[in-house]
């Protein structure tokens, strides 16, 4: 059987087409995962400035000025000098510990913001159990501060990492309460399902207005879970020096840093998906249907709008934390373990009780 | 069969001296019981400098300059008791006058010290803004401090016998100006740390001295006054012109942190009326007793003898101190300052002991600590209002 060149230059071009499909397959695959970690790494820039800018605006001075225009570059000019800053370990710690702490605590915060709705349909992984997927993540992050506080062989380091996993697991318990009580609303654990069961009846249908309670819990449950004020009971410079971060400095202290930040952009995000609509515009008395009915040809002005909708939102939850942090002191350990056993979890369990006694009263 | 007692280990921590919420250098030992405290003992000395040997070997008017670092926030009232002793014990009268500007001028310096003890005592609890409040108002007080003294802190503006200078034109209205403005001020301190639940639930009941334990431990000050004594060394021993105004002792019955907090609040309100008070009534005269520079100086003082001739600037002539001893007190911010000063017919004090405050209220830290929960501490700490300065002299 005679094959003739040009057949074989056709199989040859085929099969190198093939094999750029395989390339294009795997690029396609981690374009996606930059474009988000991207997205989050500017966002986490934004907040960082956001929150000098409002803590100065609070405390009625200044703030940044003179990096960048606004000082917006102030955060990347610390991020930099944080990059080259002598990464000093302690003689007697446990290095393998010391070093894992801070990339544990980061890479389980960045795998939560796979399950996020940004837009419609622009979500990384549309995951059945969405939401459980972040509170088992979130879930790492403390064990993290843990190994960090005992790594570091240091005395209020290790008491930090033991405030931190005492403060994860008292105020986890609430929050996953509250979560189930908006995914018997929605019949759903998908992020986008929750999203989409909130779109049906517009601005009134958000569920803050149908589960005013949990709500409240949620928010101060994922302000307990960030560790910010008045919860930042772990990194209390006022009591334990700095905690968990005592001894670390350089990229390490950076992403302590990071990561705390990402956990308050994660916890604002979930408050915008779950009680907010998410992408959701309808706003009452404000007619933009008929602008969207024209524009629906056009996917990508539909995403965009979504996701600027979307972080509309949670910068206005980002903004609530900011300000919180400069204006409350700070609870002690036993008040804070109270409140997240003693007073969240009765009323997020009632409101759990509520909320399925409704559901299944509507049967 | 023998029960194995669980052994229980103590967490033994250092706080202190450069732990960033310390008040100064001062060390804290600390052991603990997880998050509770079982023993606390302070260690001071780390800001000694030796004040008091210092002040046997140097006239009153050149010791004045070293007497603003004992406290170094309430500075007036440590030069007041400087030149008060050597006052009392020469029977010197002040003109009434300098009386008032002093009274101003230790009133302003009290404010300027409760400011800086609420900055940082809201920081110890978590609130980090306040402290940035109260030094927009502390930063009026130290222009108004500039431009009488021409100093911003450590001012050297008492002298025996009156003040170094008169108060410059225009000084009387920007303090009328000043007062003004700071009630206002304490209305937001009140709106913004007072009715704080998360506040209150920090303060409410830590930290309490009842009164049998207030006066055994000799404690004085908003400390005193906090726990149902109204003892206040201005109505009780009407030293400067302090009896001429309208003004209430500030006391408090239930002894914790947050009364503490009040008396102090109540007595910047109280120092503002008695300010506003001297400025009305403010006399005309001379602002120092001349006179002193002409009676009971020194006939042949050391400096001129034959090994001192090189000396440049021979320093300002002085009077001898009479042959007697003497203990002098004031109402400063943080409680009962006094001297207690030997004379021996000589420029030079024979003896010049210091009785700070914050030392002697320090004392009943490690009991108030005891059985609290760490974060406490800095609570307890902060209600006292320690200057390490004062305390270590």
């Amino acid at each position: 059987m005679i094959i003739y060149l040009t057949e074989i230059q056709d199989i040859h071009f085929f099969f190198r087409l093939e094999s750029f499909k395989e390339i294009y397959g795997i690029i396609w695959v981690f374009a996606p995962i930059l474009i988000l970690i991207l997205g989050i790494t500017i966002s986490v820039l934004a907040i960082v400035w956001l929150e000098r800018e409002i803590s100065a605006g609070i405390q009625q001075r200044i703030g940044p000025e003179y990096t960048g225009p606004f000082g917006v570059l102030q955060a990347l000019a610390d991020g930099t000098k944080l990059l080259f800053k002598e990464n000093l370990i302690p003689s007697r710690g446990d290095i393998r510990l010391f070093s894992i702490g801070p990339s544990i605590s980061v890479i389980s915060i960045i795998i939560s913001y796979s399950v996020i709705p940004f837009g419609y349909n622009f979500v990384l992984s549309d995951l059945n159990i969405g939401v459980f997927l972040w509170i088992a993540i979130s879930s790492i992050a403390p064990i993290g501060l843990l190994m960090s506080g005992y790594g570091s062989n240091n005395k209020y380091s290790f008491l930090g990492g033991l405030r931190a996993a005492a403060q994860s697991i008292s105020y986890e318990i609430p929050l996953t309460l509250c979560v189930l009580s908006i995914s018997l609303l929605s019949n759903s654990l998908s992020t986008v399902d929750i999203v989409d069961a909130q779109s049906k009846y517009g601005f009134w249908g958000w569920n803050l207005w149908r589960q005013p309670m949990g709500f409240i819990v949620f928010l101060i449950s994922s302000l307990a879970e960030c560790e910010r004020l008045p919860f930042d009971l772990p990194e209390a410079e006022e009591e334990l020096v700095a905690g968990y971060q005592t001894e670390y400095s350089g990229i390490k202290f950076g992403l302590f840093y990071v990561a705390s930040y990402l956990n308050l952009f994660i916890s604002s995000l979930f408050v915008t998906v779950l009680y907010f609509g998410g992408s959701n515009i309808s706003i009452p008395y404000i007619f933009v249907s008929d602008f969207f009915e024209i524009n629906q040809t056009y996917g990508v002005f539909v995403t965009i709008i979504g996701i600027f909708i979307t972080l509309a939102k949670t910068y206005l939850f980002l903004f609530l934390s900011i300000a919180t942090r400069w204006t409350l002191p700070r609870l002690r350990i036993d008040q804070l373990l109270n409140l997240g056993w003693k007073f969240l979890l009765p009323i997020s369990l009632g409101n759990l009780l509520l909320t399925t006694s409704s559901q299944l009263f509507s049967l | 069969m023998n029960i194995s007692t669980t052994r229980k280990d103590f967490m033994i921590v250092n706080m202190g001296p450069h732990h960033p919420s310390m008040h100064g250098v001062l060390r804290l030992i600390v052991t603990l019981d997880g998050e509770d405290v079982i023993d606390c003992e302070p260690i001071l000395g780390y800001l000694h400098r030796g004040m008091e040997k210092i002040a046997e070997n140097r006239t009153i008017i050149q010791y004045l300059p070293y007497v603003t670092r004992w406290d170094y926030l309430a500075t007036m009232f440590t030069e007041a008791i400087t030149v008060n002793g050597p006052e009392q014990l020469g029977n010197i009268q002040v003109p009434k006058r300098a009386s008032y500007i002093r009274v101003i001028m230790l009133e302003l310096s009290r404010i300027a010290s409760h400011l800086l003890w609420l900055g940082p005592f809201m920081a110890d609890i978590g609130a980090q803004t306040p402290f940035f409040y109260i030094f927009r108002e502390r930063e009026l007080i130290y222009d108004l401090f500039e431009a009488a003294t021409g100093m911003r802190m450590m001012h050297n503006f008492f002298r025996i016998g009156g003040v170094a200078t008169d108060l410059p034109y225009g000084w009387v209205d920007k303090c009328y100006d000043f007062c003004d403005y700071f009630l206002t001020r304490i209305v937001e301190y009140q709106k913004l740390i007072t009715r704080n639940p998360i506040f209150l639930e920090r303060v409410e009941g830590v930290g309490v001295v009842d009164i049998k334990e207030v006066i055994n431990w000799g404690l004085s000050g908003p400390m005193l006054r906090a726990s149902g004594i109204q003892w206040d060394l201005r109505k009780v021993d009407n030293y400067e012109c302090y009896e001429e105004f309208d003004w209430e002792v500030q006391w408090q019955k239930e002894g914790d942190s947050l009364a503490r907090y009040l008396v102090r609040i109540g007595e910047m309100m109280e120092s503002i009326k008695i300010i506003q008070q001297a400025l009305e009534g403010i006399p005309g005269g001379p602002y120092e007793n001349l006179e002193i520079r002409c009676f009971d100086r020194e006939k042949e003082p050391e400096w001129n003898e034959f090994e001192y001739r090189f000396i440049s600037k021979k320093p300002s002539p002085t009077f001898e101190l009479p042959k007697q001893e003497l203990y002098v007190r004031i109402e400063a911010p943080k409680g009962e300052l006094g001297i207690f000063l030997i004379g021996d017919q000589n420029g030079f004090p024979w003896r010049w002991k210091i009785r700070p405050p914050g030392f002697i209220n320090l004392q009943i830290l490690p009991q108030l600590v005891k059985r609290m929960k760490l974060a406490d501490i800095m609570t307890i700490l902060g209600s006292i209002d320690i200057i390490m300065g004062e305390v270590d002299r």
